[in-house]
């Protein structure tokens, strides 16, 4: 319904962020709880693993959707958080997790230290078509600490599916060792260790090659702690990248 | 599924019973996460103004400064966040809702609000969770003025409700005689997100 007021016309937000989500979201699914069981841990740095998991009735996913886990102990106490998916979407049957080891950490606390495969925990999702990226608009992807998890299945797919659309991913991480996936990157990545090598943060000049003369029309994702999202949303506003196509994920 | 699968050798943080902790929330204690989706908008409170319009006989719009002058009053209480933590005990200063309501006076027949954020957010709310004294216009956390990044200069409070339902750069709210699905509710989210009925998603 349009409420227009004859004194002062319709109302308009003075920006557009509220753009359609990306993606139609399964209600249904997001609303069940299903029954995952562990089948894999990789060690990925010394604080961070990835949790390989069978979910036999997983719907699929969008890369950049995320899930809720939920850990129940024997009194009936449940904890539950919001995860990023690192798998790409076609990972048929399966999910991954990455998870930073957190100080005090109920849940994280939990995985890296007391589980084991074949164990099981309870996931619903996948839930947010917002971050999501298909694979349809060229994709910019900056990532800091385990904010790269959810653009890594962007990269994942984009390469399951050799999809010739542009992607660039900039991740940052204090060091070499600290590098989620290091070893896992190709000619799309560029790593900015703010502690060793360069010892800087990401910076216009890394991202400015990104949008010169001809440069693709970007889709945005930013990814990581609240300090690194206000600086990397900044920078691309500050480098003419338009607000409504800037999505991002703070992990607080 | 029906209920929760105990998870072997998960015990969880030693815990009392907090009756003030809705179902799946935990206590954040001295963080205050930031949780937006947008950049957020470098918004001074001159550039602020507020509008309320829709089903109301008289639609108007308030500077920073005639908001200010409004009868002010606080929020002490908790916070829930559907991203699950909780926050005991935050204070914030504003106006109630039910100041600005009495000024357009509604129309009878409006039954529900879609909130404007100055990004373009949006979020939806019966009208009923937003009067009474349930709601405020807030413009001070803990006698400061609201961060930028958690909404300042102005944000929607709505306590009792999850807290996505506290639109941040709250520039306008709109009555209207059915529900509108905002933001996130469009993206799977729950239409009204009541905490204490873990009302997180569509359909729980």
């Amino acid at each position: 319904m349009q409420v227009t007021d004859r004194a002062t016309g319709p109302f308009d937000p003075p920006t557009a962020f509220a753009v359609p989500g990306r993606i139609a979201v399964s209600n249904r699914a997001a609303a069940v709880w299903q029954r995952a069981v562990l089948t894999e841990v990789r060690r990925e740095t010394p604080t961070v693993s990835t949790f390989r998991f069978a979910v036999p009735g997983w719907q699929g996913h969008l890369a950049g959707q995320h899930l809720m886990l939920r850990l129940t102990a024997a009194d009936g106490y449940t904890a539950q958080r919001h995860y990023s998916l690192a798998s790409p979407p076609d990972d048929s049957g399966h999910i991954e997790l990455t998870l930073a080891h957190a100080e005090g950490g109920e849940v994280s606390g939990h995985l890296h230290t007391v589980a084991r495969v074949g164990d099981a925990v309870e996931v619903r999702g996948p839930l947010s078509g917002f971050f999501a990226w298909p694979g349809d608009r060229p994709a910019l992807l900056l990532g800091a600490g385990s904010g790269v998890v959810p653009l890594m299945s962007m990269v994942r797919h984009h390469r399951s599916h050799r999809l010739a659309v542009p992607l660039r991913l900039f991740v940052s991480a204090r060091t070499r060792e600290d590098l989620i996936y290091a070893g896992a990157y190709g000619e799309e990545t560029t790593p900015v260790l703010t502690r060793e090598g360069e010892r800087r943060r990401l910076a216009p000049d890394h991202l400015a090659p990104c949008f010169g003369v001809g440069a693709p029309a970007w889709e945005a994702y930013v990814c990581g702690s609240n300090a690194f999202a206000e600086h990397a949303s900044r920078m691309l506003v500050d480098l003419g990248q338009p607000v409504e196509r800037i999505r991002i994920e703070r992990f607080g | 599924m029906t209920g929760p699968q105990a998870t072997r050798g998960f015990v969880g943080r030693p815990r009392v019973h907090d009756p003030g902790l809705p179902p799946g929330q935990y206590d954040a204690r001295d963080d205050w996460p930031v949780l937006s989706a947008e950049v957020t908008p470098a918004l001074s409170t001159g550039d602020w103004t507020f509008r309320v319009d829709g089903l109301v006989a008289e639609p108007r719009t308030w500077t920073w400064d005639e908001a200010q002058a409004l009868p002010a009053s606080a929020y002490e209480g908790d916070i829930h966040c559907v991203t699950t933590w909780s926050k005991f005990g935050m204070r914030f200063g504003g106006v109630s809702l039910d100041v600005f309501l009495d000024a357009v006076r509604p129309d009878p027949s409006a039954t529900h609000v879609v909130a404007y954020s100055y990004t373009g957010y949006t979020t939806n709310l019966p009208l009923a969770d937003v009067t009474g004294g349930r709601a405020w216009v807030a413009f001070r956390h803990e006698d400061a003025p609201l961060p930028s990044e958690h909404g300042g200069p102005a944000r929607l409070l709505v306590p009792h409700l999850y807290f996505w339902k506290s639109a941040k750069w709250l520039t306008g709210l709109r009555l209207l005689d059915h529900d509108e699905p905002g933001f996130w509710e469009q993206n799977g989210y729950h239409a009204r997100g009541n905490p204490w009925e873990e009302q997180r998603y569509a359909g729980d």
